[in-house]
């Protein structure tokens, strides 16, 4: 289970041991620090493929949820049945769902876009045959596979749960880069911001879309397959993720990374306070006002309100 | 017909009854719908009370539907919530019904439950609207709400969730409703079985018959308007954000009668009813019917609610793979649903007369196939036409 995990297993609890210590005893609140990463990383890893998808291509996937089901799934089957490291199960698990992701962009969403209502309710139907589906085939629930790290030393939370903070700064990383850095990020954001001149430039548009769409269900996959091991591995796990995953989107706006950075970030944190406080219901009707609020205050979400302020510093200069 | 006796009258209601808006504007219309409506009426004396009470529950749903089509098929905004309306003005019915007690505490739980459902309408709508949320966001916003009602009823568990003598009950809900009844004590008469049938099928006529009214007149041509292109209609000089609001809240009234009535057929009311898939329902129905048209709203619910009964008994499994199958094939091969799918295909074959429409049928699909097998035979090529994305990033 705890394969290749192995070797920092064995000596960061000792480093984080001694720094939580060092922390707690001048005062840090540490058990509601840790609560809080952990929130931030659940909201910004079950936004993410939803984002991308949604903020390039106009598409909203309501399947999101199936798809970070789906991810958890393969990843806990090869673990499982094929005895596969976790790493590597968890790597199956996001490329798995991006080549399903990939089809289903081939033969369903390519016929609708420009329809959007459409094309949510056809994602919708799509999650609907895909639970049933799972239940079906595997039954109301997969054996668990055990959360590595055990507990963060002098505290009784979950160090996996931890980690994830720095598992979703990674992905939200390695996103910023690919989709400003490389060839493809550069032509994909071609093909969205005018397909029309990026085919006369020669990009293949149609590949764009396709492999964006992947992209997005490969990282649903993955932000499950990070989840399956400290997750309850039902049919119907996608939906513990669709409040949060569209409350950021709304929030966040148009903006892929930036949108879901802030978002995650004070999505998380009002979570972790009202959650600390009041339990689990508060804490999603805390985001669901939160929600509300900003829609109301910044029909662009936060996306909108950061370039504002971007423009203002900029006319001060 | 009476047309002789009472011109002037009748043709005022025919024109306020028939229009652009709707399908069925002729006079064979409405003879069929009023044999129809016989049929329906004799329903209960053919197959017996029960049945009568078992068809009930279609028609009940019927006014859920003939709601998600007035604000989704008629004003475009695509909403999820109607199940919430729903839901909020059932369990309202139950606890201000069990509360007070008796036949006078139902007949008045009836309207406190759709004036909340209302109320709570307005309330999001008002939010949503004036707030500037448009398109998918509507839809998410609808849709969470729902999920999060669902989370709050369902861990209303424990004792201390009760209002006045009603136990709010979490996962089980709330047991013991009683049948509809109208009038006071005394002088009160219990529905059930056929009366209750035929009390749902009168509620329902009327809600179609006004519906039908509505979008036809003035105020329903701005909804189209809107659905159209809200910001030409904005132009124009219409307040679209109280249109907007005004049309959500009446459709959350109808949503929330449905609810009530749905409260008392079953006598229980519990959180289901604000889950994902009793959510995605009422959208299949009006999607298979034809979301732009009321009766095909109507028609859609009954031919999925009688299927999704014949799954319910013999493959209970496959009952949701089926409402997603449906969903799915619907909008991807009939997107306009079936109602006006079988009315296109009329006016075409009338049109055209039927040997020659059957061969310009055939043609079409003909053309069709040869450039789907060309498109997949040259692959992906940059001859292959792109998606109309700029539509999307509007």
């Amino acid at each position: 289970m705890t394969t290749g995990f192995g070797a920092t297993g064995m000596l960061t609890p000792l480093i984080i041991g001694d720094v939580l210590g060092t922390l707690d005893s001048v005062g840090v609140p540490i058990p509601q620090l840790l609560q809080m990463a952990d929130n931030i990383a659940f909201i910004a890893l079950a936004a993410i493929g939803l984002t991308i998808i949604f903020g390039m291509m106009g598409v909203i996937n309501l399947a999101h949820g199936e798809f970070i089901m789906m991810g958890a799934y393969i990843t806990t089957l090869s673990v499982n049945v094929a005895s596969i490291p976790l790493p590597i199960a968890m790597l199956l698990g996001a490329l798995g769902t991006a080549v399903f992701g990939a089809i289903v962009e081939r033969t369903i969403v390519r016929r609708l876009y420009g329809r959007l209502l459409d094309s949510m309710i056809v994602t919708f139907g799509l999650g609907l045959i895909l639970t049933q589906g799972t239940r079906i085939i595997f039954g109301n629930s997969l054996q668990s596979i055990g959360t590595p790290f055990g507990q963060v030393p002098g505290y009784t939370y979950s160090g996996y749960r931890v980690l994830l903070l720095f598992a979703a700064i990674a992905v939200l990383g390695t996103v910023y880069l690919v989709f400003t850095r490389t060839e493809f990020g550069v032509q994909a954001r071609a093909t969205i911001q005018d397909p029309e001149t990026a085919r006369a430039m020669g990009v293949n548009t149609d590949r764009m879309y396709t492999i964006t769409f992947a992209i997005g269900s490969g990282l649903a996959g993955l932000t499950g397959a990070l989840y399956a091991p400290s997750a309850t591995i039902v049919p119907g796990m996608g939906q513990s993720f669709l409040v949060e995953s569209f409350v950021t989107v709304v929030t966040g706006g148009s903006s892929v990374l930036l949108g879901t950075a802030l978002a995650g970030g004070i999505l998380g944190t009002i979570n972790a306070v009202f959650s600390n406080l009041y339990g689990n219901f508060i804490g999603q009707i805390a985001l669901l006002i939160t929600a509300i609020i900003v829609i109301r205050l910044l029909p662009d979400g936060l996306t909108g309100l950061a370039n504002t302020v971007r423009d203002k510093l900029g006319e001060r200069q | 017909m009476t047309d002789g006796r009472l011109p002037s009258r009748l043709d005022g209601i025919a024109r306020k009854l028939n229009g652009p808006n709707t399908l069925g504007n002729s006079k064979a219309f409405w003879i069929a719908f009023a044999v129809g409506m016989l049929v329906m009426i004799a329903y209960p004396l053919i197959r017996g009370s029960y049945a009568a009470g078992q068809t009930s529950l279609f028609l009940v749903y019927g006014l859920l539907a003939l709601s998600l089509s007035l604000i989704w098929g008629y004003t475009g905004i695509l909403s999820f919530g109607q199940v919430a309306f729903f839901g909020i003005a059932g369990y309202t019915y139950a606890i201000v019904s069990l509360n007070l007690g008796g036949a006078f505490g139902q007949t008045v739980a009836l309207p406190v439950a759709v004036a909340v459902a209302t109320l709570s309408a307005f309330v999001l709508g008002y939010f949503m609207f004036y707030g500037g949320v448009q398109d998918v966001y509507v839809a998410i916003l609808t849709l969470v709400v729902t999920l999060v009602l669902e989370t709050f009823m369902a861990q209303t568990a424990g004792s201390e969730w009760a209002i006045g003598s009603v136990q709010l009950g979490g996962f089980n809900g709330i047991p013991g409703i009683r049948n509809f009844a109208l009038g006071v004590e005394g002088a009160s008469f219990s529905l059930s079985g056929s009366g209750f049938y035929w009390f749902v099928l009168a509620l329902l006529l009327v809600a179609y018959l006004g519906s039908r009214v509505l979008v036809n007149s003035r105020f329903g041509y701005t909804l189209v308007a809107i659905r159209e292109d809200a910001e030409r209609t904005t132009m124009l000089g219409y307040n679209v954000k109280r249109v907007k609001l005004a049309v959500f809240t009446l459709s959350g009234a109808l949503a929330g009668l449905s609810g009530v009535l749905y409260a008392t057929w079953g006598n229980y009311m519990d959180p289901s009813v604000f889950t994902i898939v009793f959510a995605t329902i009422p959208i299949v129905w009006v999607t298979l019917g034809g979301r732009e048209s009321l009766l095909g709203a109507i028609v859609g619910t009954v031919i999925i609610e009688r299927l999704r009964l014949w799954f319910s008994v013999n493959a209970s499994e496959f009952a949701i793979v089926f409402v997603g199958v449906i969903l799915m094939t619907t909008v991807l091969l009939v997107p306009r649903g079936i109602l006006p799918g079988i009315r296109d295909g009329y006016v075409f074959f009338s049109e055209h007369g039927i040997r020659e429409g059957i061969e310009r049928g055939r043609l079409t699909i003909q053309t069709r196939l040869q450039a789907r097998l060309a498109s997949l035979g040259v692959g992906e090529t940059e001859t292959e036409t792109p998606p109309s994305s700029e539509v999307v990033r509007e």
